[in-house]
């Protein structure tokens, strides 16, 4: 049995909206609602989803970045979703993240020897000066940047570089879980595929637990173990990568994967696509949300939510048509999105 | 054979900037063409010059800092050497360009429709009125529901979609012969890209304009291109059929591009290997690479790659790379 470093039961969190003549609260953004997975020691969990569906409002609710509408978040055996601050302080040492942006995620005022001190010494993790170098030096080759690069300062890199000084500042505290917002979508293409190489690299060598956050399919494919597909706050469906990509359960993962341009000339596949946009989260639709765009809805779906089921082997998936015989499932009946072959 | 008359011909352009510290040389001898209703890719990183290559089209660059060299002939003229009076009538009216962010390319305090318009008034002298019901047409050509009301309405009041539709629906509402998109689908999600990459599919051919798209996502060229030209630290590397791009890149910069894209159903088949890197970082600009511009991170460079800068060289039928190791095949 592997090690359970994050459980997250029944996560929300909703923002108010404030208006009228005394600020009342006069609705709420439905950011996340209801939300549950689990991380084991070593593995990735991908979160994807469109903007807006609430994929990085999870990432910040697990870091307790804010205060939780309700839910619970376990740490390594322990609740933190209603610690006090003070008392949850040293715990953050087990839960780092990396940002999105390389650029406004480093203070362009400290050195990276600066940057990469702070969380050691912040934890009290170095025993004495020599020892704080030691590991500044040995984060520096965790992340294949040169030693001697420590005395200069953020803008002095490329975005990739940055990038590793980004990883190199979460790994420092020695974290058990990495959140990864958006982490390898602001680098170019061949950059991109350094630091993913990297950040598998790391997770292999450190048993690091990944909360990977991303709207890139194809990389999330590529380095992730299990995931969970959210939309207008809910999690849709989860399930192991091959799964999940070999034969989706939800309609809207089916489109998703569809929508994904492929780098294949003349690829004969079956596209869905799905028509408007995505509901606003303040009115979000009744029933299941996502009846407004599903090509396959019908009127059970208008009026009740299909509960996220588990339609065999763990696969996860809150749709009303995997209660029907498989025959009868349209989404089982077809070529998967991701099989497709040059013409 | 194609044999559609080409429509845009650029030659040895160069776009130089000046800078505080030594010439920028952002596009640095690049050349192509364009056929009419033709698509072509323009691929490369950030900082490769794709952008400004299309800025220069349209001749967007400020100058000075900035200088345009080279020539630019679109149906018989070159644009460089136009008036700016004259460079104002193509601009909106024979060429026309999208840009990545809808947002900050519209204007927020005008309605949508005064937006289509204008270009209609400007150019075709049309009337406010018929303006106005021109926009109406091209709001449901580019497929925004009610666009009776749409046309009345304010950016922010619309959708990140909608809003790229709409600048689509400016970009074409003068009937243009080039449409330059630079990244049209960048900002978008990926449901409401293949909106966007569907409509753009279909206007070409109710449209019949020529199409210069430039972008860096790999999937994005392989749907909508013919024809793809790679570029690398200014240059053009490699040009060919998109088929015959993706099946056999001749230059090492698009062998390891195409490497480290991952593949969406790369853990059906089983090839969930480690993605191929590119070593290294992108040589600066400001100082003259004599040599080959990627020789710094190329497996196969040698000292002659170093030394001399390898010209663009037919490999194989309507295709050109510049590269001295890339074999050649016969035609």
């Amino acid at each position: 049995m592997s090690q359970r470093i994050l459980q997250v039961t029944d996560l929300k969190k909703h923002f108010p909206i404030r208006g009228g003549l005394f600020g009342t609260t006069v609705g709420n953004v439905y950011a996340v609602d209801g939300v549950s997975f689990h991380i084991d020691k070593g593995e990735t969990l991908s979160l994807v989803g469109e903007s807006g569906c609430g994929k990085s409002t999870v990432g910040k609710a697990v870091l307790r970045l804010f205060p939780l509408t309700s839910g619970q978040v376990v740490l390594n055996g322990t609740r933190i979703d209603d610690m006090p601050s003070g008392t949850l302080r040293p715990l953050r040492r087990q839960m780092q993240v990396v940002f999105q942006d390389p650029f406004s995620s480093l203070n362009p005022r400290m050195r990276v020897k600066e940057i990469l001190a702070e969380p050691i010494r912040n934890f009290g993790l170095a025993k004495d000066g020599a020892d704080l170098d030691r590991r500044v030096a040995e984060l520096m080759d965790k992340v294949r940047l040169p030693r001697d690069a420590v005395n200069r300062w953020p803008h002095e890199f490329s975005g990739g570089q940055r990038q590793r000084v980004g990883i190199a500042r979460a790994l420092a505290a020695e974290p058990d879980l990495i959140v990864c917002d958006e982490a390898v979508s602001a680098l170019d293409v061949s950059v991109k595929a350094q630091i993913v190489n990297l950040l598998q690299d790391l997770q292999t060598e450190l048993g690091l637990a990944m909360l990977f956050i991303s709207h890139d399919l194809a990389i999330v494919e590529h380095m992730t173990h299990r995931v969970a597909v959210m939309y207008l706050g809910k999690i849709v469906e989860v399930a192991d990568r091959r799964t999940l990509f070999g034969q989706p359960r939800h309609p809207y993962t089916e489109a998703l994967l569809s929508a994904v341009p492929v780098p294949v000339p003349g690829a004969a596949r079956e596209r869905v696509v799905l028509q408007g946009d995505v509901p606003s989260p303040i009115r979000p639709p009744p029933g299941c949300r996502f009846h407004t765009r599903c090509p396959y809805a019908f009127d059970r779906c208008r009026v009740e939510e299909p509960p996220l089921a588990d339609t065999g082997g763990g696969h996860l998936a809150a749709c009303h048509l995997n209660e029907r015989p498989a025959a009868a499932n349209p989404l089982l009946n077809k070529a998967p999105p991701t099989a497709f072959r040059a013409a | 054979m194609d044999n559609r008359p080409v429509l845009l011909e650029i030659d040895n352009l160069q776009t130089h900037f000046r800078t505080m510290d030594g010439v920028n040389r952002a596009v640095d001898g690049v050349s192509f063409s364009v056929r009419s209703g033709e698509t072509l890719a323009v691929v490369g990183e950030s900082g490769c010059g794709k952008s400004v290559t299309a800025m220069s089209i349209l001749r967007l660059i400020p100058e000075p800092p900035g200088k345009i060299a080279g020539s630019i002939r679109f149906g018989g003229r070159d644009l460089l050497k136009l008036s700016d009076r004259e460079m104002r009538q193509i601009r909106g009216n024979e060429i026309s360009m999208i840009f990545q962010e809808p947002m900050t390319s519209l204007n927020p305090v005008l309605t949508v429709g005064r937006q289509i318009g204008e270009t209609l008034r400007l150019h075709q002298g049309m009337s406010a009125a018929k303006a106005e019901e021109r926009a109406v047409e091209m709001l449901r050509l580019v497929g925004i529901p009610e666009p009776g009301r749409r046309v009345r309405e304010y950016p922010h009041q619309l959708s990140g979609g909608m809003r790229q539709r709409v600048m689509i629906a400016i970009a074409l509402a003068c009937n243009p012969k080039l449409l330059i998109a630079d990244e049209p689908t960048t900002a978008l999600d990926v449901t409401i890209q293949a909106q966007i990459l569907d409509l753009m599919r279909d206007l070409k051919t109710s449209v019949g304009a020529a199409i210069v798209l430039i972008t860096h996502d790999l999937g994005v060229v392989a749907e909508v291109a013919e024809r793809v030209v790679v570029m690398y630290a200014g240059k053009k590397v490699e040009e060919a059929p998109v088929g015959e791009l993706f099946r056999r890149p001749k230059h090492p910069y698009t062998q390891g591009l195409l490497g480290s894209v991952p593949r969406l159903g790369s853990s059906l088949t089983g090839e969930t290997s480690r993605l191929a890197e590119i070593p290294g970082l992108v040589p600066s600009l400001k100082q003259k690479i004599p040599g080959c511009v990627f020789a710094s991170r190329c497996p196969k460079a040698t000292d002659f790659c170093v030394a001399v800068a390898p010209g663009l060289e037919l490999k194989a039928p309507a295709h050109v790379a510049a590269c001295h190791y890339a074999e050649k095949e016969a035609a």
